[in-house]
């Protein structure tokens, strides 16, 4: 018996191993999800007490912080509009075209994305200051742009890369202007690597902390807010905010995958 | 295999060379343009705020009387010397969480890749879906797993481990929060995401056939994995340990929320010399070192794995 168990664990030790180290990633986001539930004695909500749906029926309850997840999200959603447009025209122009100082625009695009977080947000915060700017949403907002910026380059690139050129020339052979062509065939192809671009820059800029933490002043974004209360005392609502965001994009991603499987197998020779 | 995912690998040619030979000059202008607005953004406020910094780094006064550049380098020889210690500190929990994301992420990027069959989506999704909560509140609620007396610690203290850590120097006693430990526990769970994906990325490119391959020329499991998995994974091992390494050094929030005053990195020292003290050279002059040793670690890191295009 024990023999055959010892071989058993032999045989799936990358499976047991695999699954121990989700439990790792996972296990955090249960802590969260549960203690959403918990009406804590104190100001901090670390140690479970007893069952309530409270911070559920008044997720507003907390002072100040539904406005700073509006913020947030409105920050975010600038932030990803100015980084995915600048950064697929960038995207566009490496892999279409020849141009001088290829070498140093790839350098300045890779540069932001192998530099740790705080050397970023404290260089941006000495230019800001020596320029006298007021720190507040704009410098938040320019300060995300940057930094999302050359992740949107690597994830538009990367399927443009892949694209097939005899498409367009086939486009063109078929009398389609150079916009027409763009419109109506490069754009939709590149469309899935400027929507996974455009995804990931949107969740960088919301969960952002350090940058935003030296360019922001006194405003407060949604991360800061969460900063702000481990000092002084953590509201439950705040992990009704973090369930909640949890639970959205798991059912996003499913239904996609769901709806994407659909259109896949209709697609298929029957 | 889900060949209907990808895409055809198409021979395509990079650039197509003959159709701009002879393009009137203001098509020759349009990658210019393209290029424009974003390297202006970057240029304004990723490479001149370094000019500013290093700038900064030189000059001395006071907030009063305002900060004149006096090419004062001792200013980094003073930081350096007093801050040695959140440094090495940085760089030694840096490296420990990206040793431990390579060690607990290369089974799952392999269980994910090889072995998951019609359950991979949803293994992708369980370790992307983390992100969408706030890593803030994320970090926080590992306050509540290694509280101390919670069943983690517990655990822990019973089977001895924390009888090895506190030989190590990583904890004291039978608390884990506010030690060592907890803080490269946090630096590990809130990085690994990032050594996964690459690891997956490259392991699912390997074709199958290798291993049975491999295992025809009467290879066994682990000289398959040594000699064929492992040399092909390489990409992705090097691309996940700069994900990881790099974030990791300049962290502060793992040592602010799970750690204590012995625990300080160098990125604690940099926001509060910055945000509460104001000490503005000092606070350049640190985030410079930085940024150099973790330039100079990367470049020679990629040169000697031998992988050049990372963007």
């Amino acid at each position: 018996m024990l023999r055959l168990t010892t071989t058993w664990i032999r045989r799936n030790l990358v499976v047991i191993a695999g699954l121990l180290t989700l439990a790792y990633l996972v296990l955090p986001n249960i802590i969260v999800m549960v203690f959403s539930f918990n009406k804590p004695a104190g100001r901090f909500n670390y140690s479970w007490r007893e069952f309530s749906t409270d911070a559920w029926q008044d997720p507003c309850g907390v002072a100040d912080m539904c406005d700073s997840l509006s913020l947030s999200l409105w920050i975010a959603l600038w932030a990803t509009i100015g980084a995915t447009l600048l950064g697929s025209m960038i995207a566009f122009a490496l892999v279409r075209y020849r141009f001088r100082a290829r070498g140093a625009i790839n350098s300045l695009i890779f540069l932001p994305m192998a530099m740790p977080e705080v050397v970023m947000a404290a260089s941006l915060l000495t230019l800001f200051l020596n320029l006298g700017a007021e720190l507040g949403p704009t410098t938040i907002l320019i300060a995300h742009t940057m930094f999302c910026l050359s992740f949107v380059v690597v994830a538009v690139k990367a399927r443009v890369m892949s694209m097939d050129p005899r498409l367009e020339e086939a486009a063109k052979d078929l009398y389609a202007g150079p916009v027409q062509t763009f419109l109506r065939v490069t754009l939709p192809i590149a469309a899935p690597g400027i929507a996974a671009g455009a995804m990931l820059a949107f969740a960088l800029s919301f969960d952002d902390f350090i940058i935003t933490n030296f360019n922001s002043g006194n405003t407060v974004t949604f991360p800061m807010f969460v900063w702000g209360s481990a000092q002084r005392g953590t509201p439950v609502q705040i992990n009704v905010i973090g369930t909640a965001m949890f639970a959205l994009a798991v059912i996003v991603v499913v239904a996609g995958q769901i709806i994407s499987g659909r259109r896949r197998k209709s697609a298929l020779p029957k | 295999m889900t060949v209907t995912e990808a895409p055809p690998a198409s021979p395509a040619p990079a650039a197509p060379e003959p159709v701009l030979r002879k393009q009137p000059v203001r098509r020759k202008l349009v990658p210019y343009w393209l290029l424009l607005p974003g390297i202006l953004w970057l240029l304004v406020f990723f490479a001149l705020p370094m000019v500013y910094q290093a700038s900064t780094s030189v000059q001395t006064g006071s907030l009063e009387k305002g900060f004149q550049v006096t090419w004062h380098f001792q200013t980094y020889w003073d930081a350096l010397s007093e801050y040695y210690p959140q440094f090495l500190r940085s760089l030694l929990y840096a490296g420990t969480a990206t040793i431990l994301c390579l060690l607990l992420g290369y089974p799952l990027a392999y269980l994910i890749a090889f072995k998951a069959g019609r359950w991979r989506n949803l293994l992708l999704v369980l370790v992307i879906a983390p992100f969408f909560t706030s890593f803030l509140i994320r970090t926080l609620a590992w306050k509540t797993i290694l509280a101390d007396g919670g069943p983690v610690v517990d655990v822990l203290n019973t089977v001895g481990f924390l009888d090895v850590t506190g030989w190590l120097g990583m904890t004291e006693g039978n608390r884990v929060l506010a030690t060592p430990l907890a803080v490269v526990t946090g630096l590990t769970y809130n990085f690994l995401p990032f050594m996964i994906l690459p690891l997956y990325t490259s392991l699912e490119r390997i074709d199958p056939r290798l291993h049975e391959a491999a295992g025809d020329l009467y290879a066994r499991p682990s000289t398959v994995f040594r000699r064929v998995t492992f040399p092909l994974s390489m990409p992705g091992v090097v691309s996940g340990t700069l994900l990881t390494f790099i974030p990791a050094s300049g962290d502060y929030v793992n040592a602010e929320l799970l750690g204590s005053t012995d625990t300080r990195m160098v990125g604690n020292v940099i926001q509060s010399q910055f945000l509460r003290v104001l000490d503005y050279p000092t606070a350049a002059a640190l985030s410079f070192i930085l940024m150099a040793v973790v330039l100079i670690m990367v470049t020679v890191y990629i040169r000697r794995a031998g992988t050049e295009d990372l963007v």
